[in-house]
């Protein structure tokens, strides 16, 4: 059985670069790779394969008539060296039920051989886990650790204490752990300390710190991993690192310890990136009064 | 005719006693509030059961209930025979529950009239993920095709739809442009409220929001227009009664939804007065047309000659002197046919013991046609009955009856086990059990196979066959095994 991990996220948060880059990486540590991408706009293996995939698993299966007359080589496209691709796809916003099409593409792939024969499959999950198709990597037999990508941001914060309660839910039934938070850094204030902080109340590690830097973008315009783009770069090697902590974190997450929204928020305070009620009422009034003494 | 009796109350009290004593404790609370003994009751001016009503079921038994689905496609639209009902979702609920509604009707199946067929968008994983509205949309366009004569489509939502969102509305309202007919979406899907009543109800407002005003029928009004609302036509129960208004001078005008073309329904609003029976699946509506458009309602009864009389009496009492003189013709009229029937039946069916359980109308409805044979009611029960049906109920059935609200299987068997009745009315879920435990059966939601039971028509053939079920010569073959030894 390949080891199955999942990168989880608030939206926006990088989690498709993130997952993309590190495992461009860990291919370079020759490992066979399976990409599963389990979001609707289906963009999770686009750096992977140099152009977006354009048969999901879903439209062919809609084209067809349904998931049964499909053929595992119509879905599993070849990328950046070997790394195997394929994307759940799934309807245009607001219509039908994009979650659904999540378990029903995991299935297909799952019964249809798409894991044998690799080390590593990684899901690549939309935002939030809005509903039990979302949910479905996390799920029973399916990924063993699931990486949260994550910044100092305070929706980032909040949505990395969800999933992580999502990973709860199903730890005592199924065998999935939160392997750590990957912080993709934004630059705001003591942004690393915050991560580090997050992650010991969760009962995790803050896994790696990949340090903002404009390269990434460069690649991505490119429709390339920075792996691909710049290989000798410093952030291509910041990936590298990842990939051999993930490698080597293998068998070693943990079950995550959920915090409440009154903890979080009180974090947030400690760590001043939300006002307490008194500190906003301070400000506003040395605010007024430096007006008035302008004035 | 009144028959005069009462049920031995404290035997029925110890029989939900000994039936709670097997819940565990948590049900046992929650299936108390549901069984009790009619009592007189000074403050009710009258009697009470005092029965809550409407609620979950409790999980872990069998209950009998049916769904929103079942409430708007089985009972209020699906007899509504020039329009095609779409199941919308899978095809399991189009499918098993295809014609298990006996909603007579005249017409040519296929042409005009589409009541026992099954339409179905036969949901696959495709739809479930990309959406059905594609396929409803291409769906009515080929029903349109294949049936010209239809007069308009009805979609009924079956679970899924609503789980996915799907936007019946926009597709329904595309749809009606494109094919020139009324397309009228119901959010019926099954897993809203706790029975089949809910969906009554919002296929009730369907017809408000998408029937009534949406066209211009041209109707010469007439000072005796009534709409016959909420008779299904079970085994033709309609026509026996429409005769009887007719004869009286009245004119129907809509008959909802037994036999009903969907211009019936358009033009319900110009009616003087509306007649309802089934008073649980179309209230709404009636309410609705008093409202807007200022038509009285009167709740009628056609099960029996003492109900028939005095409901022709209430209706007339509506109208002119002309049509009060015409109802006391008709009932004169019938009356040898009254006498008839009671002079074959009464003697082979008096002080027989009858317990039922139906829907939401009949357990008060037929006592009286009960009586007129000479019959008692010991036990009633109403599936997904509300609090106003349990008031109605105690004007017509005895103080010490057993009532039992969403029966359970169980209770069920265990109060018949211990009454051990003449007879037992209800369902085909029902049926077999009884009839094993050695007490004769009828169903009285499809007359079993038989009807109409409506009108002075229905009622020969309703004493014919109780008297059949009860004094059937097979029952004398049977030895109780608990007789045995």
């Amino acid at each position: 059985m390949p080891r199955q991990i999942a990168f989880y996220g608030k939206g926006g948060i990088g989690k498709s670069t993130t997952s993309q880059n590190t495992l461009a990486a860990l291919v370079e540590m020759d490992q066979q790779i399976l990409i599963v991408g389990c979001d609707p706009k289906a963009d999770s293996t686009r750096l992977i394969l140099n152009t977006k995939m354009q048969d999901t698993v879903l439209h062919l299966a809609a084209k067809a008539g349904s998931v049964e007359d499909l053929e595992l080589e119509d879905v599993l496209k070849i990328g950046y060296k070997g790394i195997k691709c394929t994307e759940a796809g799934g309807p245009e916003p607001g219509v039908g039920c994009a979650g659904r099409g999540v378990i029903t593409a995991i299935n297909f792939l799952e019964e249809n051989g798409a894991y044998d024969d690799v080390d590593y499959v990684s899901y690549d999950v939309l935002g939030d886990v809005v509903c039990g198709g979302f949910a479905m990597p996390i799920r029973e037999n399916k990924a063993q650790e699931i990486y949260i990508v994550m910044s100092g941001e305070m929706m980032a914060l909040y949505a990395a204490n969800n999933i992580a309660k999502g990973i709860l839910k199903y730890a005592g039934s199924g065998g999935v752990r939160l392997g750590g938070l990957i912080c993709n850094e934004r630059q705001t204030d003591r942004e690393l300390d915050l991560a580090e902080s997050l992650a010991k109340k969760l009962n995790t590690q803050m896994i790696h710190f990949v340090p903002r830097n404009n390269i990434v973008q460069h690649a991505e315009l490119r429709r390339q991993t920075v792996i691909q783009y710049a290989p000798d770069s410093q952030q291509a090697e910041e990936y590298r690192q990842l990939a051999k902590k993930i490698h080597a974190n293998g068998g070693k997450g943990t079950i995550p310890t959920p915090i409440s929204m009154e903890e979080l928020e009180d974090m947030l305070l400690e760590f001043g990136i939300m006002k307490s009620d008194e500190q906003a009422l301070a400000e506003l009034e040395a605010k007024e009064k430096s007006l008035c003494a302008a004035g | 005719m009144s028959l005069e009796y009462t049920n031995d109350t404290g035997f029925h009290e110890d029989l939900i006693k000994e039936v709670l004593e097997q819940y565990p404790e948590k049900a046992a609370k929650k299936r108390a509030r549901h069984l009790n003994v009619i009592k007189p009751d000074e403050k009710a001016g009258g009697s009470s059961c005092g029965v809550k009503s409407n609620i979950k079921s409790v999980p872990g038994v069998m209950t009998i209930r049916g769904c929103a689905y079942a409430g708007s496609k089985g009972v209020v639209w699906g007899p509504v025979k020039d329009m095609l009902h779409i199941s919308h979702g899978p095809v399991g609920c189009g499918q098993y529950s295809w014609s298990q509604r006996r909603n007579y009707f005249n017409g040519t199946v296929g042409i005009d009239s589409f009541v026992t067929m099954q339409v179905t968008s036969d949901f696959q994983e495709r739809d479930i993920v990309f959406g059905g509205d594609k396929n409803l949309d291409k769906m009515i366009d080929e029903l349109n095709t294949l049936f010209p004569l239809s007069r308009g489509v009805s979609v009924q939502s079956e679970c899924p739809i609503g789980l996915i969102g799907d936007d019946i509305e926009a597709v329904s309202k595309k749809k009606a442009k494109d094919i020139g007919k009324p397309v009228v979406p119901v959010r019926c899907e099954g897993f809203r409220g706790v029975s089949q009543s809910l969906g009554h109800h919002i296929a009730n407002d369907a017809i408000r929001d998408w029937v009534f005003e949406k066209t211009t029928p041209e109707w010469e009004t007439g000072p005796y227009d009534v709409n016959l609302i909420a008779d299904y036509n079970i085994g033709g129960d309609a026509w026996p009664s429409r005769k009887l208004l007719e004869e009286m001078g009245l004119r129907v005008i809509g008959s909802w939804s037994g036999d009903a073309t969907l211009a019936e329904m358009e033009r319900a609003p110009k009616a003087k007065l509306n007649l309802i029976h089934c008073y649980r699946s179309m209230n709404y509506i009636c309410r609705h047309m008093e409202e807007k458009y200022s038509i009285p309602w009167v709740e009628y009864n056609f099960f029996g000659p003492t109900q028939i009389a005095a409901s022709l009496r209430k209706i007339a009492a509506q109208f002119d002197d002309t049509i009060k003189a015409n109802a006391e013709k008709v009932i004169a009229k019938y009356q040898p046919l009254v006498d008839a029937v009671l002079t074959k039946y009464q003697p082979r069916l008096k002080g027989k013991k009858v317990m039922l359980y139906v829907g939401g109308l009949r357990p008060r409805h037929v006592a009286n046609a009960y009586e007129d044979l000479g019959m008692e009611i010991v036990g009633s029960g109403y599936e997904f009955a509300h609090n106003d049906d349990y008031q109605r109920t105690t004007h017509y059935l005895k103080d010490g009856t057993l009532i039992y609200d969403d029966v359970t299987g169980y209770e069920l068997e265990k109060f018949i086990e211990k009454i051990r009745p003449d007879l037992v009315g209800s369902g085909i879920k029902e049926k077999y059990a009884t009839q094993k435990m050695g007490v004769p059966f009828r169903q009285m939601h499809s007359w079993d196979y038989s009807g109409p039971y409506h009108g002075y028509d229905g009622f020969a053939i309703f004493a014919r066959d109780m008297d059949m079920a009860i004094n059937a010569p097979v029952w004398g073959k049977i030895k109780a095994p608990w007789k045995a030894a």
